[in-house]
Parts: structure tokens; sequence; C-alpha cells
């Protein structure tokens, strides 16, 4: 057996089904090994989009996705990838192929010093020196990326070490990392505190961040919430985490947010935010949630409570453990009145949208495509005006809901949509993006259409970076620079030149025919949605 | 402003001390000195890290150092609570005139001349940060050449009981 064996052998030990990359000479060595394996290889057109679709995956399986690219520009090129999957604490495995190991250092071709450079955007990062230390360096890699507060662990593995015999192949059970201990279960004395707060509080809210889908937490805290009557507002990575239409949740904060939601969350007098890390487009001036009320910040990362924020009762641990915890004592609340309030506020504070008959509304369009979508449907939304309307008008049942929040990487959604069908392919997926956004990914059509992944797209079309447009349009008083993407190409033809069914919407007269008939069957689509290019989010 | 001193044992591995300060530039924390160095057991190095900033700072330090996977222990102490020494080494031009001015002030300090030439000479200083401020100024009348300082090293003062 040699290096590259025993990395796919890790692999497979950890159950891992499909890697997505881009092979180059320094990697060939685990291309060759990963044939004689049952796992499914996915050639993703470029790498950026390999850590994506891996992203894609881990957020429906739970479990690390792994991607694999050659060095020098393969790893470099994977760094967007690696760096908002951190931003969101997705657990990813970054393989990437190194030059000859007597050769680094020495600037040789294609050499990229990518532990270095990755290093502000990696949970932990390895060098291999040695082929025997293969087994080990992934069993703890898998266990860095997937527990606490997960993230994307990057294995740099020289070609020479891919090469060299390893005899003594065994996959270790356990990991032991001296250093590495996160904190899981929750202080009871702590969680004593939150109880009695709670008791006490006339105006108690839940804010849940992305940690709660991260922590697979999202049915324990519904239980949670619905048990004590507790209105739920998120974070946008917390989308999901409730369905929007229950009666308990009052929507997305922040500055992108809802009215109400914001309200809910200053006017409330016990704030517990799960999984969030209180970061400037959720929560705006972290002041105002510190003052006039008991702030729980509950986090199975220490250093996120009290970086942004100081909370009155901090709170570290799993979020699923620590619902359990809370699910477990038994204790009274009185929200009725504050429910009432909430309940008022939503009713009187609805966004005052004044669409222009001659395009597609996509305040109207989304709310109709998602009240069309399977129960269990995948949303993936792009970033841009696109991703504002996903998050306001798109309506979660039972489904997902996934997109860039921390970095906010544009081109993020067509192939974390890949990421996500390959991993379920029997669900609903469709990839929401702008026209901007599309392009950044258009490449990944190929993919698709290569490895039969079946991801339905639409594209908001309305001929610029609208998102920058708009911010332009506020700050600079229309004064447009660099945001006109005249020049983009036909999507009719594109999609013709990939064999991709096409669908145009041009106002929303036929919007519910043109849904039915994107949703009719299990294939791809791209549909296309003209939007007027002066619509604005705010 | 607060100062605080980090004692961070970490693992003795390349490309940690990398991984650290750049911890620091990232986040925009100060860093006053740093000093490496192995310890008794062959595989941990520690590190001793002044740094100063304002109460969330110092505590995110702290937070952001434990979060590195190749960071074992972080100890903090206030420089009150342990004992801190640096070492500094000056060459200074000395002449006639101010020479023994100088040997007098190493007396005083407890500094040591290390080494000498007709024109120039080394002095050693091993002191407390405060001390090592106070000779540096002192020498300001006489023309330096040349410092090279450690940065602080410090231990927590000793205990009834070590753990």
């Amino acid at each position: 057996m040699i290096g590259a064996d025993a990395i796919v052998k890790c692999l497979e030990a950890e159950g891992v089904t499909t890697v997505f990359g881009y092979p180059g000479v320094a990697i060939c060595p685990f291309y060759n090994s990963i044939l004689n394996s049952d796992i499914r290889t996915v050639l993703i057109r470029t790498e950026q989009n390999a850590a994506h679709a891996a992203s894609g995956m881990a957020r429906l399986t739970g479990k690390p996705g792994v991607c694999a690219v050659t060095s020098g520009p393969g790893a470099t090129n994977l760094i967007t990838g690696i760096a908002t999957a951190f931003a969101d604490s997705i657990p990813l495995i970054c393989i990437t192929g190194q030059v000859n190991s007597e050769l680094l250092g020495s600037d040789v071709f294609q050499e990229a010093d990518i532990t270095g450079a990755a290093e502000s955007f990696v949970k932990y990062s390895y060098l291999v020196r040695d082929a025997e230390e293969i087994p080990r360096i992934f069993k703890e890699a898998f266990h860095i990326a997937n527990t606490g507060r997960k993230g994307p662990v990057l294995i740099d593995i020289p070609i020479d070490v891919q090469n060299a015999v390893c005899n003594k192949f065994k996959y270790p059970e356990e990991v032991s990392l001296r250093t590495y201990k996160p904190t899981v279960k929750g202080n009871m004395a702590q969680i004593k505190k939150v109880i009695k707060g709670l008791e006490k509080a006339k105006r108690p809210l839940i804010c849940a961040g992305g940690g709660v889908l991260i922590g697979e937490a999202e049915h324990k805290l519904r239980e949670f919430a619905e048990k004590h009557n507790i209105p739920v507002v998120s974070t946008m990575m917390g989308i999901g985490a409730m369905p929007t239409r229950h009666p308990l949740y009052f929507g997305m904060v922040g500055n992108n947010g809802r009215a109400y939601a914001n309200r809910a969350m200053n006017e409330s007098d016990m704030l517990l935010m799960v999984g969030a890390r209180v970061a400037d487009r959720a929560v705006n001036q972290p002041e105002v949630i510190t003052r006039n009320k008991v702030l729980v910040h509950m986090d199975v990362d220490p250093a996120e409570i009290g970086k942004n924020a100081g909370p009155t009762i901090p709170l570290v641990g799993d979020v699923g453990h620590i619902f359990d915890d809370l699910l477990a004592e038994e204790f009274e609340t009185d929200s009725a009145e504050w429910l009432e309030t909430l309940a008022q506020y939503r009713a009187s504070m609805p966004i005052k949208r004044n669409p222009n008959p001659k395009y597609v509304d996509p305040a109207k369009f989304i709310t109709m495509l998602s009240e069309s979508m399977k129960d269990d449907a995948v949303y993936v939304a792009d970033v841009g005006q696109n991703q504002i309307w996903s998050c306001t008008y798109h309506i979660v049942k039972n489904g997902r809901f996934l997109t860039s929040g921390g970095m906010g990487t544009m081109g993020y959604s067509i192939p974390a949509a890949m990421g996500a069908k390959a991993a379920c392919m029997d669900r609903q997926v469709i990839a929401v993006c702008g026209d901007g956004s599309f392009q950044m990914s258009m490449m990944e059509l190929a993919t698709m259409r290569q490895h039969k992944i079946p991801v339905k797209i639409i594209v908001l079309k309305n001929g610029y970076l609208g998102m920058v447009r708009e911010y332009q349009h506020y700050t600079y008083k229309d004064n447009y620079s660099v945001v006109d993407l005249s020049g983009s190409p036909d999507l009719e033809k594109l999609a013709a030149a990939y064999d991709l069914p096409f669908l145009r919407l041009e106002n929303m007269e036929k919007a519910q025919e043109t849904i039915d008939a994107f949703l009719k069957d299990d294939g791809s689509v791209l549909l296309e949605c003209v939007i007027d290019p002066m619509d604005l989010v705010k | 402003m607060k100062k605080q001193i980090y004692s961070v044992l970490v693992e003795n591995r390349s490309g940690v001390l990398c991984k650290v300060a750049g911890l620091f530039s990232r986040r925009c924390f100060n860093i006053d000195s740093l000093a490496v160095g192995e310890t008794e057991i062959g595989d941990v190095s520690r590190m001793t890290i002044v740094s100063s900033g304002d109460e969330r700072t110092i505590e995110q330090i702290e937070k952001q150092l434990n979060k590195k996977l190749d960071v074992i222990k972080v100890k903090t102490f206030e420089e009150q609570q342990c004992i801190s020494r640096e070492l500094m080494l000056i060459k200074v031009k000395y002449n006639k005139g101010n020479r023994r001015d100088i040997t007098e002030l190493c007396d005083i300090m407890k500094a040591q001349i290390v080494d000498m030439s007709k024109h120039y000479m080394m002095i050693q200083v091993c002191d407390t940060p405060e001390r090592i401020k106070v000779m540096l100024s002192l020498l300001q009348s006489v023309s330096v050449v040349e410092v090279a300082r450690t940065g602080t090293l410090a231990l927590s003062k000793c205990m009834e009981q070590e753990d």
C-alpha cells in the first residue's frame, strides 16, 4: 500500500461517499488510488466550487464534505471556498496535493505554501511529511472538523508522501489530542440560571443562529419553544431552524431582516442567543441587545461569547445538549401577553413594496415558488439582492435554506446545491441566484450534466450587480460604477449548449404555470426571471 | 489600556509561532513583546507574550489563543502576580570623559560590561522590564549604537502548592 491508497482507505473508514475536486500532477497518486474505491468522484470546473459543493453536502449530511485538488493554483483557488466554509462553521476536509517534500520551499512549479496561506481560514491544517502518519492525521482531521465549533481542516500532502510505502495501515479508533477538548455539556449551574430567568421573564425571546442547524438541534429548539411558548427569531444562517409559518416564529433579524423581528429583539427582557455570533449584519448595535435585558449567549465556541456583546449568562456547550438539559427541567413561563404584542407587530409592520407590473416581482415569485416546493425541499440562495429577497420571502416548511452568510460569497448557490443534491438525490434542490452570481458559477452546468446531478436553477436577471447598484443608488445618488452586466450570455442559448431545459418568466402573469413546469419532474431546469433593473430590496 | 502577560504552552512544532503571531496580527491585538523557548518537556515550548488592550481585548486574546489547536495551556497574569525578567544587550560608544560614568551606572544598575574595544563597550542587563526601561533611559546621554532585547520572560510566583 502507498500513501495515496491509505488516504482512500481513511475516507472509506469515515464513510465518505463523494469527493469533489480537480486533479493535477501533485494529486494524481490519490486520484489513481480512488479508482479502486466505491467513492464517487465529481470533476468540478473550478476549485473554489469543489469546496462549495463539499459544503452543500456537509450541510445536508452533517458529516464533513470532502474536496481534493492539486498543488499551487489548485490549492489557492480553493481558498475562497475554505474561507466561506470557515465563516459559516461548515465541516470540510480539504485535501491538497503538494510538490515533492524535498523541493518544498524552493518555489518550484506549482508550489504554493497553502497551509500558510489558508491559516486564518482553517480550523486546523496539516502538512503530511510521512505516509505512515496518514491514518492518524485523517482520523484527527475528521474529528476536528466535525466537533466543537465545526470548520474546514486542510491536509496538504506532497506527491512523494502519496507515493511512499505505507506498511502499517491501521485506522485509529480514538483520537488523542491533548490540546483539543471542546465543551459539549453546558454548565448545569448556568442552565439553572437560564431557567430562573425564564420563569421571571415577561418577554422572553430565542434568537436562533446557524449553530442550531449545524448542531442538528432544530427539533429540540422547536420542542423547547413550543413547550414554553417562547417566540423565536433567527439570523440569516438560522433560517429554517423553525418553519417560517410556525406561529412562534417571527422572522429574520438584522439590517436586512424584518422590522418586527428587530423590534422583538430590542423589546425582549430575556434574550437567548443560540449558536449565533452576534455579528454586525444580524445585530447592528450589540449594546442595544445588552441593555434592559438578560442576555443569555449559548455557543459551543467560548470565544464567541462576549466577543461582540457581553452576556449576562454565558453558556458554553453544544446547543443540542443544552436543549436536552433545558427540556428535562420542568418550569413555568408566562409569555401570552408578549406573544400577542408580537403578533400585533407582525400584522402592523408589513413590508411595503411597489412592484413594477411589467416585470417579475421577486417577492411574490419567491413566495409562490416556496408554496409549490416540496415539504422537505432544499433552497440554496446565492449572494446579492437575490439573497435578501430569498431570506425575506422564501417559506421554509420542513426543508433547508442554505446560503453563504458570513463570507457572502457570490457563486455559492449552484455548487452548494450540487453538493446538497448529490447528498440527497431524492430531495428537491433549487439554487436561486442573480445574473451576477450565476455567471460566477455557470461553468458548473457542465458538472451537473456530466455527473447527472439535477439541480434546478433560477436566475433572477436584472442586468445589474443589483446589491451594489442599490448601494450606489442610496450612497452615490445613482452614480453607477462597474455594476452594468450587459454582455451577459443569452441564457436560453446557454441552456441549449448544455442540453438543459429552459424556461423564461417575464412578468407575473404566467408565474404559477411556469413554477409548475419548473418543478414538474426531478430534472434540471434553468428558469430565467426578468426582474426590474431598478428594483430594490429596501 | 491594561497590560497583560500570557504564558502560553504550545506544541513544539514548526509553524506554531507563525500561527500564534498571525492570530495577533489578524485580530489587531498588540504584541508588546514575545519570547519563545523550549521547556522542561521536549515537545512543549513556552511563549511569553506581553500584550495590552481593554478588558474585552484581554479576554478575547486568551479565548482565541485557547482556540488554537497547537496551544496546550494559556496562563495569564498581571505584572504583580509573576516574576518577570528581560535580558538586554546594549552597545555604546564611550570616551575618556564618560567611561567612569558608564561603569558607575552599571554598578548601580547591576549591569555587566561583557565586551569592550577601544571605543565601544557592550553592557548586559538582566532585570525587570521596568528597570530595563530605566537603564535604557539613563544611557540616553551616552551614544547608544545597538540594542537587543529578549522581550519579557515570566513565570507565576512560587506557591505553597504548584499544579
